[in-house]
């Protein structure tokens, strides 16, 4: 696809352990359109986080890119020399993570820490850069921003320290932002709260955005295309609402009929035997064929790879050509 | 109607969170003290599920220690099949203590490391020395590891050769091996994916058709409290501020608090149901406001709600503590 702002190609990515080489993503492709938001769910360990950090350039050592290519508005930036690799962050990707106290200094201001970033990615002098830090602690939603942009980060609730993360992360109007479990720290009422700014800043920005996270319903609600992870691959690529109401694979089913609701009533939740093998041990073929209701024999020799159908991808091999038993 | 099992009366509990002494000295501070339960009162009857939510802060796990006793009250009193708690000698404390247990969101901090799984479900068995079972404990560990569907032979291994999910299946192996009545749930699935939650879920609906049990179950997630919870007590700054039938606590909330928790849930469904942004965040806990602590987030607040104290009162089979609904202003 041309017009994708960024495209994953079989990717890559591995950790030398005591047991052996560890595969923690494991050749995933797909694009993000510019403006679009892709939604990124899977269990706990499935790579998410991995293929975010392999994104930015920060995978920890031993770990690195072992295979494939991502490319930004068709650059190759997998490859790129470290201090090229850190212009690229926060100039050209934003990014969100789960504890905000992660992403803010504790011993900086606010408005220390907006200003340093926009005036490294932007040619702003000091006031004008705190102009714009203001006016996008505002955009936020940080009341009497002009006031509280001096204070510190630990003078801040949780859920306004995200809202200054976000505003970090888009204050040199980067073409991506990869936010990872953006909420998961924050209490219920304030997850929507976030998940609003982040999309609203995001499309008024035009920025395209990675919203990595385990909770279906920020998905359905944020995103307009989610990819579901499975032991370091992908499951399942497609529209949400597509996904959501008519899964294919038989994972992104299991997953989707597990999640209470609170529009019904049920009396028991759909279950998934068993849990996600640990990355050194993914069994041959499929590496959801041992917890998998429709698993035949050809599932536990042949790995399936993603195809496409429409605009689903499906790896399974229940949907590949003639596949089914 | 069922008869109560725990009976929570006028129950508090303040924490002093000054600084120490020499510091609030040279600073000139006055002691602070937060209260974390604010007179709280509801009941547990038997074989239900009485589930407990709220914002992060709102006193829910406080409750639950108070309940099975790891912390003290600060006032009010919590009686346990008409028996108050506080007034039992020690050794109905401890026939009593038998009869409840606790399961907690981190099943690897309360599972201790080095002791292998066998070991620690039989703790409780031990401690308790249920008629004799002593002797065939081991049997009745591999009978419990069978219940939560793990196998026998997991008994010899420790806990860290475990995935999350079947670690709380051992922690709710271990609450059941002293056959209680009641068990105190704080947060059992948080920590879990949701494949894994829907496994737990199901497996403590289950024990509690075999066993009868009676949960306090206490969760921030919405759903999972609609799809466990008989009734539900909503908490706000350590009050209670709505107590219902689970039901009708989703179709017909009353309390502002409630309808902008139930508002704040993602739409899974895709409805398209319109959602109002959540107004302001929790206030600061050492500090409340006046009157109804809610009044600064609520759109319904009048002068009444800045000076005075709502209490829970019943409208129709739910329990509310908003002077809006009192005076019929929703
Ligand atoms: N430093 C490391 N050394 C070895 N393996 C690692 C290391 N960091 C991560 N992994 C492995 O890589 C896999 C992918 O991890 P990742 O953090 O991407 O998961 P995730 O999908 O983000 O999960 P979560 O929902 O828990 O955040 C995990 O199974 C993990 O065990
Ligand atoms: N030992 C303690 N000392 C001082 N304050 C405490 C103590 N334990 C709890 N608190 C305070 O009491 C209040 C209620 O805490 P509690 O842990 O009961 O909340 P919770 O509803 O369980 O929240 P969460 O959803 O975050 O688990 C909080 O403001 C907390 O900071
Ligand atoms: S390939 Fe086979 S085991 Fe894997 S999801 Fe499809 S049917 Fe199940
Ligand atoms: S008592 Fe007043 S402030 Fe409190 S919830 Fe009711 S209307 Fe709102
Ligand atoms: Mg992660
Ligand atoms: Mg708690």
């Amino acid at each position: 696809m041309s017009d994708a702002l960024l495209s994953v190609r079989d990717l890559v990515v591995e950790f030398p352990t005591r047991k052996g080489i560890l595969t923690a993503v494991d050749s995933v492709s797909f694009d993000i359109g510019r403006g679009e938001v892709l939604g990124v769910v899977g269990e706990s360990g499935a790579g998410k986080s991995m293929t975010g950090s392999a994104i930015i350039g920060l995978i920890e050592p031993p770990g690195h890119i072992a295979g494939g290519s991502i490319e930004l508005a068709g650059e190759r930036i997998d490859n790129l020399p470290l201090e090229a690799m850190r212009k690229v962050r926060g100039k050209r990707i934003g990014m969100v993570f789960q504890d905000p106290l992660t992403s803010l200094n504790p011993l900086y201001t606010i408005a220390e820490q907006l200003i340093e970033t926009i005036r490294t990615h932007l040619k702003l002098s000091e006031r004008d850069a705190r102009e714009r830090a203001i006016g996008l602690l505002d955009e936020v939603g940080i009341p009497a921003a002009s006031r509280r942009i001096d204070d510190y980060p630990h003078q801040f609730s949780g859920g306004m320290r995200q809202r200054v993360v976000i505003a970090l992360a888009l204050c040199a109007e980067p073409e991506l932002v990869i936010a990872d479990e953006p909420t998961t720290a924050l209490d219920v009422s304030v997850q929507s709260q976030i998940i609003d700014v982040l999309k609203n800043m995001c499309a008024e920005h035009g920025s395209s955005v990675m919203l990595i996270t385990h909770d279906m319903g920020v998905i359905a609600e944020a995103a307009d295309r989610v990819a579901v992870m499975y032991a370091g691959r992908l499951a399942e690529i497609g529209p949400v609402r597509d996904v959501i109401q008519d899964a294919r694979h038989p994972y992104t089913k299991g997953l989707m009929g597990s999640i209470p609701t609170l529009m019904h009533d049920s009396d028991r939740l759909t279950q998934i035997p068993g849990s996600m093998p640990r990355l050194t041990d993914i069994p041959p073929g499929c590496a959801f064929s041992p917890r998998c209701p429709k698993a035949f024999d050809r599932c536990f020799s042949v790995q399936p790879a993603c195809e496409r159908h429409e605009d689903r991808e499906v790896a399974c091999l229940l949907y590949d050509e003639g596949g089914r038993p | 109607m069922t008869e109560a099992l725990v009976n929570v009366e006028h129950l508090s509990r303040v924490f002093d969170v000054s600084k120490p002494w020499l510091n609030r000295v040279l600073e000139r501070d006055e002691k602070k003290f937060l209260v974390a339960v604010n007179d709280v009162t509801f009941e547990i009857r038997k074989g239900e599920t009485f589930a407990l939510v709220g914002e992060s802060g709102s006193g829910k796990s406080t409750i639950a220690k108070l309940i099975v006793g790891l912390i003290r009250p600060s006032g009010g009193q919590i009686s346990f099949d008409g028996k108050n708690v506080a007034t039992q000698g020690s050794s109905s404390m401890r026939q009593l203590r038998s009869r409840f247990q606790m399961i907690f969101q981190d099943p690897f901090a309360s599972l201790n490391p080095r002791w292998r799984v066998k070991d620690i479900i039989a703790e409780p068995i031990r401690t308790f020395g249920l008629e004799g079972e002593a002797a065939r404990w081991q049997t009745r560990v591999d009978e419990l590891l069978e219940t939560v569907g793990l196998s026998s032979g997991d008994g010899a291994k420790y806990p860290h050769e475990f995935s999350g999910g079947q670690r709380q299946r051992i922690a709710i192996a271990r609450a059941l091996s002293a056959q209680p009545e009641f068990i105190v749930c704080d947060e059992p699935t948080s920590a879990l994916d949701v494949s894994v939650q829907a496994q737990i879920l199901n497996l403590m609906r289950d024990l509690q058709d075999e066993f009868g049990l009676t949960y306090l179950f206490i969760s921030h997630d919405l759903s999972v409290v609609r799809h466990m919870a008989t009734r539900i007590g909503v908490l706000y700054l350590g009050r209670l501020v709505e107590v219902a039938e689970g039901k009708t606590l989703f179709k017909d909330p009353q309390h502002p608090y409630t309808k902008m928790l139930l508002d704040a849930v993602p739409d899974l469904e895709m409805t398209g149901r319109a959602r109002k942004p959540v107004e302001g965040e929790i206030p600061n806990p050492i500090d409340p406001p006046s009157g109804c602590a809610f009044h600064p987030r609520c759109a319904l607040a009048n002068d009444r709600c800045l000076s005075e104290k709502p209490e829970l009162k019943l409208h129709g089979t739910t329990e509310t503590a908003c002077f809006a609904v009192d005076e019929g202003r929703v």
